[in-house]
């Protein structure tokens, strides 16, 4: 008997040691051996979650049955809720007590991975209701409501060239009301230091113009851009743990 | 060797040994020679008033622990559902009213893991340590772990199973579960990962009941159809780690069960409703060591033992509030 019980829970540890599955963590995830480590499974980060993004895996999963992860094409982070309460509510510090705005967090780094398919790309517009009517995802939309998320599904878009990546980015919302000198709640310090993402007009080799989703130093892989990609498969994702610097090499 | 001394080895796996007569106080081996002598006279009339009693007693402990259990896990589910907000997380670790609260178990495995203690960890393990020093250790398995409630379910059907001689009991050794204990420590501290927390019914189960259903709830229903055809209260007799921890807590604990030999008429009652019926090994004829003697640490609480013994020879006792009678 001691010999199943054990040999069943090893099972279990061995893609998860591999790390065969790897998944977006919330803000302030330590790196992930830590993380795995460290996280008690009491789903407390779920709980306090305006838009209910984190969820908890399952025992075949290969994480380990109840460790908290992020689905970013289901239900991406938007840190609507300012003040990082998943970082506040962990009881163990697997999410790490040492940042404090969202623009600090490191989850993953976006990128561009169906340039073809990307509507910006072909400079076509966007008209319509992103992810269709049937999508349960939430995203706060600061005019409308300061305080509630509201459901993607009710969002009416039309736009002459399909910006949504970039339009609906928590850090570019961010950075474009302290450019206006208006800071959420007036903190200065939820300003982020650097953009996330910007559409850089390229000329193709057969002289026709494109928009390129260019992911820039500022961009923390909260995966709004991945949610509400239009195209069927989401034309730009993210690398879970990606940093700029590893992207980049440290050059802007 | 110590009567404590002695109930942490019965605890850890050791099997019950009969008391030697030099350990008994004088007082009680009197009156075990006593009961001796007044022998076979009653027997045929204690069995029937024993068989009327186990039919029609009132299972007043069980009554409060179901609701207690009950009540618990209702909070922690309302508390997310209904977003009341009194006692968020999960067993494994949680905020009562802002308060946190850390399963000792799993913060133990956490702490292997990680090896760093942080704060808020260490405030809610401090906070929950009290509460089961005060509460008497493992009553968090029969009073709060929502696996046992189940279990309890899939005992009655074990047990009625039995009765009709459609299966058999097995019992495996005990010290399984210090085995699995060492196992699982060391697999946390080799591996860096909270191995037993994907394994474990009662992190699972609670999850289960506040999150939504997951595919894991298949190993709890293997662990129950294991109980319920081949081996009675397997997990938490031979495997559960948690149980342990409780355990090791309520060595210290000022809550126990006390058992006074002077009314009792050694019919065993106590035993056959008993998860841990060792710690009940001073209600056999003649093995109390005296007068008045509390349970061992692998006692849950429970009060089962209380609720079915006729001459109230067993009741809760809280050292220094209560009196033994």
């Amino acid at each position: 008997m001691v010999a199943g019980v054990t040999g069943f829970s090893l099972l279990n540890l061995i893609p998860t040691m591999t790390n065969a599955n790897p998944r977006l963590r919330p803000p302030g995830a330590l790196d992930e051996k830590e993380y795995l480590a460290s996280c008690i499974k009491c789903g407390q980060c779920v709980q306090v979650c305006p838009v209910e993004a984190i969820e908890l895996a399952d025992i075949f999963d290969g994480q380990g049955q109840g460790a908290a992860y992020i689905d970013a094409r289901a239900q991406a982070c938007d840190f609507s809720c300012d003040g990082l309460q998943c970082v506040l509510a962990c009881p163990t510090g697997a999410l790490t007590h040492e940042i404090n705005y969202p623009h600090e967090t490191r989850m993953g780094y976006a990128r561009l991975e169906l340039p073809d398919q990307c509507l910006a790309m072909q400079g076509a517009g966007f008209n319509g209701i992103t992810r269709g009517v049937e999508y349960g995802g939430k995203l706060r939309f600061d005019k409308i409501d300061r305080w509630n998320p509201l459901p993607l599904n009710e969002q009416y878009f039309d736009l002459e060239l399909c910006d949504l990546c970039v339009r609906l980015c928590p850090i570019e919302i961010r950075a474009d009301q302290c450019d206006a000198g208006t800071p959420p709640s007036n903190d200065i310090n939820q300003c982020p230091p650097n953009r996330a993402i910007e559409l850089m007009l390229e000329t193709t080799p057969e002289g026709r113009a494109q928009y390129r989703p260019t992911i820039l130093e500022g961009c923390v892989g909260c995966g709004v851009c991945e949610m509400v990609c239009p195209t069927t498969a989401p034309s730009i994702v993210i690398d879970q743990r990606a940093t700029w610097e590893q992207i980049t090499g440290g050059q802007a | 060797m110590k009567i404590g001394r002695y109930c942490v080895n019965i605890m850890l796996g050791q099997s019950p040994v009969k008391t030697l007569p030099e350990k008994i106080s004088p007082e009680a081996q009197e009156l075990h020679e006593r009961k001796k002598e007044s022998g076979e006279l009653d027997k045929f009339k204690i069995r029937e008033a024993h068989q009327i009693y186990r039919d029609n007693h009132k299972k007043k402990w069980k009554r409060r622990r179901w609701t207690t259990l009950v009540l618990i896990n209702l909070l922690f589910v309302f508390s997310y559902a209904l977003d009341i907000q009194v006692l968020e997380g999960a067993l494994t670790a949680s905020r009562f009213l802002g308060f946190h609260m850390a399963d000792l178990n799993s913060a133990l495995q956490v702490v292997l893991a990680f090896k760093v203690v942080v704060i808020n960890l260490l405030i809610g393990t401090v906070t929950v340590l009290i509460i089961w020093l005060l509460l008497g250790g493992r009553a968090f398995c029969s009073w709060v772990c929502p696996y046992h409630l189940i279990s309890e379910f899939a005992e009655m059907i074990h047990l009625k199973l039995i009765e009709k001689k459609i299966i058999k009991n097995h019992i495996f050794n005990r010290k399984a579960r210090l085995y699995l204990y060492i196992i699982f420590a060391l697999l946390a501290l080799v591996t860096g990962y909270t191995v037993f927390e994907t394994i474990s019914p009662t992190g699972i189960l609670s999850r289960a009941l506040i999150y939504g259903p997951t595919v894991a709830l298949l190993w709890v229903l293997f662990l129950l159809t294991v109980e319920i055809f081949y081996s009675r209260r397997a997990w938490c007799r031979y495997a559960c780690p948690i149980g342990l921890t409780y355990g090791f807590v309520g060595i210290f604990s000022p809550l126990k069960i006390n058992y006074n030999v002077d009314a009792c008429h050694h019919e065993g009652d106590c035993r056959k409703v008993c998860l841990v019926p060792h710690v009940l090994e001073w209600t056999i004829k003649g093995r109390a060591p005296k007068i008045n003697v509390e349970l061992g640490p692998d006692c849950t609480r429970c009060g089962m033992c209380v609720d079915v013994c006729p001459t109230d020879s067993l009741s809760y006792h809280f050292k220094g509030l209560s009196k033994k009678k």
